[in-house]
């Protein structure tokens, strides 16, 4: 598995439901199916060349943004995206 | 590149004293990024920044196009001064960047301040300035924790990792 320092998924296409549950673990979250929405989300949108915005993700119809921070505390973007597979995020919002 | 943090910033207390769009909205995107880190927020509203948490106001929030040495025409020639001087340059000035920011997801100001709330950032108003400007509780948008004195928010700002931004 390759992944930068930082710990993202350096190539998105090894990505699994298993990986994303071992990453989840090391950030101390327990991946629920309201969670594999927003990560199957996230990725769709990463493989179209989007930007993430959190503002995004609560436009989505999945969840509102206070949701989003309840389903990924302490880093609604950061630790969403490298639980997906993708790259961190490059938006400021 | 990955920088080895010893001292995270664990807190950050924003004051906005000033009411122009980029003025605030420098405080906002602050504020905003910070929550998205994890980052406790506390948001401090004073003099002129009140215009972003009046409800009649801070959706109409402007930028100076008379006295703003910075500005450019589309395409980045100067903007002469007197041509910002004419009705509605401003206001057609102050469109546009809305729309620019809102292109890159940056929301009008009520909907960037539910997006703090929603990451557990808290909106503080400034007593001295509420009284001055005759303000009253129900003019204040509803983001509003309280209307407090200068000492009430040091206290908020105190603990270790605790940063006081001035925008």
């Amino acid at each position: 598995m390759d992944v930068t320092e930082e710990g993202y998924l350096t190539n998105s296409a090894q990505w699994t439901k298993e990986i994303a549950l071992e990453i989840a673990r090391e950030e101390g979250i327990t991946l629920t199916d309201k969670h594999f929405q927003v990560l199957e989300y996230l990725r769709d949108q990463n493989s179209k060349g989007t930007t993430l915005t959190i503002r995004g993700v609560g436009k989505s119809g999945i969840t509102d943004i206070k949701g989003l921070y309840e389903l990924f505390p302490g880093g609604p973007l950061k630790k969403s995206s490298r639980i997906a597979g993708i790259p961190k995020p490059t938006s400021c919002v | 590149m990955v920088e080895k943090i010893d001292h995270p910033v664990k807190k950050v207390a924003i004051i906005v004293a000033k009411g122009s769009i980029e003025d605030v909205y420098a405080g906002l995107i602050m504020a905003n990024g910070a929550v998205m880190e994890g980052i406790e927020v506390k948001l401090f509203f004073t003099f002129f920044g009140l215009d972003a948490i009046t409800k009649k106001r801070q959706n109409k929030l402007k930028t100076a196009t008379v006295g703003n040495p910075a500005m450019r025409m589309p395409g980045g020639l100067p903007f002469p001064t007197l041509l910002g001087m004419l009705p509605g340059v401003e206001a057609g000035v102050s469109a546009m960047m809305k729309q620019q920011m809102l292109a890159l997801d940056v929301p009008p100001v009520d909907e960037f301040l539910d997006m703090i709330v929603a990451g557990g950032g808290e909106i503080y108003a400034c007593k001295l300035a509420f009284d001055m400007f005759k303000l009253k509780r129900e003019d204040l948008s509803d983001h509003v924790i309280d209307v407090i004195t200068v000492g009430r928010f040091y206290e908020l700002a105190a603990g270790e990792g605790s940063q006081i931004i001035f925008t």
